[in-house]
């Protein structure tokens, strides 16, 4: 390995992402919310959804973590705004695999409804770091379930 | 850099022949020299000791305790040659006072369940501290879930130390355990622990040192700090992992019950009555970790050699030095700045969360721990998720902590 892939991992998007969050705040009366944690380095997020019918109306995020779970959060709001529930759920599949699959596929993986979300390619290059980019598509997946509480162990 | 400076060296201290004895400080890591700053979580190996595993597995091995062959005397003789090793490294008056477990985590465990849950009762209380891992919390809340007792916590200062009147105050007459970690893995506090055993033992408490992280820094006395049980673990004085010691005194011990059943534990075994083996075999039960008890042998040689009190001073004349560079780092707190502290470097960035500094060092060959080091509360007393935590050991030099340093500059530019 060499830098490259610490370039591919910390792209300048994620870096903004996470110095900017966007959708970082609360809603006040969400149809559902969920609070999401990482034992292993005690990364907190909570996602709020507001659903108009079948529809993901507004989405946000509150939490501490790192760059690329704040990141991940705040391309995930972006992501999901307007999205049908199946979309989203095809979306959180879809992004998972990305993250979690074998570096060499991720071209194949790179599916283009992904979209921005393709910057996070890099994540699978770091086995001990996916666990921060899916923890908020886990919380956002117990909201919609309404579990409301999600674990990356 | 200006502010890199030669080290004074410590009198007969020779840290590049100690460099040499630990092959893995030969590698490189993401094609930079390996710069081991994490010793904490587990420290490296000296050639010694791989050699004495190999040793054993190639030259003698067998089980111990139970064949006359020549191989299981042989074994046998080694391993409790071991017991010896560690009997003096703790300065213990007696080689069956030594217990042989996995790690500080089991020995913690055993005693809580075998001194705690016959003796506790609804009303008492464990008193631990506000720095403790959590291998000397979990342990305790289950034996007061299991008993009715009820767990005390002696809270820690903003520079993490445990101040004596706040731990006396929550003693009383109530306190039937007091657990305390020697030296707190996350901030590298060294608790006054001889004054705390003695004000525990006034109040008719017995006494745990949870010597994890004390083991591999400071010199140990067992008969002068007076307390019923000290535990430590093998990896982190540069033994093998998966093997770690219970030191009990004799009379704690022999009025315990058995914690596990199995061979060597036993005198003798019917159907109706099984009566049990003296200690320390009492406690060993099933087959040991023959080849861990002897590489955790030759590691004290090993540490013995080079000079606890020697070992401490280089690490201590590091640590001042560390201290100096780091705070000089515009943006970066240093968390746990207690006047007496041991080996451990924690630290936060403004605006850059400890995962992204671990990975980003990562890169540099730089191994640091990131996280919560198994020790929530503690981060919970500083409002912290985490910190990036360099800690020091008998082979690291200025020049690691100057590649730290500078590692650190690098990830401030990233993020910037």
């Amino acid at each position: 390995m060499s830098t490259t892939e610490l370039r591919e991992l910390y792209q300048e998007v994620i870096l903004d992402h996470s110095k900017r969050p966007r959708n970082f705040r609360e809603i006040a009366s969400p149809t559902s919310r969920a609070d999401g944690f990482n034992p292993l380095c005690g990364d907190k997020a909570t996602v709020f959804v507001q659903l108009e019918g079948d529809v993901v109306r507004d989405v946000s995020f509150k939490g501490a973590g790192c760059s690329i779970s704040t990141a991940s959060a705040s391309m995930m709001t972006e992501a999901l705004r307007g999205k049908t529930r199946s979309e989203a759920e095809a979306l959180f599949e879809r992004f998972h695999r990305l993250v979690t699959s074998d570096p060499s596929r991720t071209r194949e993986n790179a599916a283009p409804e992904l979209g921005k979300l393709t910057v996070f390619s890099g994540v699978s290059e770091f086995p001990v770091r996916v666990k921060c980019a899916s923890l908020p598509w886990h919380t956002f997946k117990a909201a919609l379930s309404g579990e409301g509480k999600a674990s990356t162990e | 850099m200006s502010a890199e400076r030669a080290a004074p060296s410590v009198a007969g201290y020779d840290v590049e022949a100690v460099r040499r004895d630990f092959p893995i400080l030969a590698t490189t890591v993401h094609d930079k020299p390996l710069v081991y700053l994490d010793s904490a979580a587990s420290a490296q190996k000296p050639r010694a000791v791989i050699e004495a595993e190999r040793a054993l597995y190639e030259g003698y091995y067998s089980n111990v305790h139970r064949g006359v062959h020549q191989l299981s005397v042989q074994s046998t003789e080694a391993y409790e040659a071991a017991r010896g090793k560690a009997r003096a490294f703790l300065g213990a008056r007696e080689s069956r006072e030594i217990i042989f477990v996995r790690g500080t985590t089991e020995a913690i465990n055993l005693v809580a369940q075998s001194f705690g849950r016959p003796t506790l009762k609804p009303g008492d209380e464990v008193l631990i501290t506000g720095l403790e891992h959590h291998s000397n919390i979990v342990p305790w809340q289950i034996l007061c879930e299991q008993t009715g007792a009820s767990l005390v916590v002696a809270p820690i200062n903003d520079a993490g130390e445990v101040e004596l009147p706040v731990f006396e105050k929550r003693l009383s007459p109530r306190t039937k355990v007091v657990a305390l970690a020697h030296v707190s893995n996350a901030l590298g506090t060294i608790n006054p622990v001889k004054r705390m055993t003695a004000l525990a033992r006034d109040v008719g408490a017995a006494v745990l040192i949870d010597g994890a992280q004390g083991a591999p820094h400071l010199a140990i006395d067992v008969v002068d700090l007076d307390c019923d049980f000290y535990v430590f673990s093998g990896h982190k004085v540069y033994g093998p992992s998966g093997i770690g010691v219970l030191y009990g005194k004799a009379e704690r011990l022999e009025a315990m019950p058995p914690w596990q059943g199995g061979g060597d534990m036993i005198a003798s075994v019917t159907f109706e009555k099984t009566t049990y083996n003296v200690i320390p075999h009492k406690f060993e039960a099933g087959t040991p970790n023959i080849a861990g008890v002897i590489g955790l042998g030759v590691a004290i040689d090993y540490v013995t050699g080079l000079g606890l009190p020697r070992i401490a001073a280089h690490e201590d004349e590091l640590l001042r030095y560390g201290t100096e560079r780091l705070q000089a780092i515009p943006g970066l707190r240093i968390v746990g700045t207690a006047k007496h502290k041991a080996g451990v470097l924690s630290f936060v960035l403004d605006g850059i969360h400890p995962h992204d500094v671990g990975t980003v060092l990562d890169y540099e060959g730089i191994a640091i721990r990131t996280g919560h080091h198994c020790a929530q509360p503690v981060m919970d007393r500083y409002g912290l998720p985490a910190t990036a935590r360099a800690s020091l050991a008998c082979f690291n030099t200025r020049a690691d902590l100057d590649a730290l340093a500078r590692g650190i500059v690098k990830v401030q530019e990233m993020f910037r």
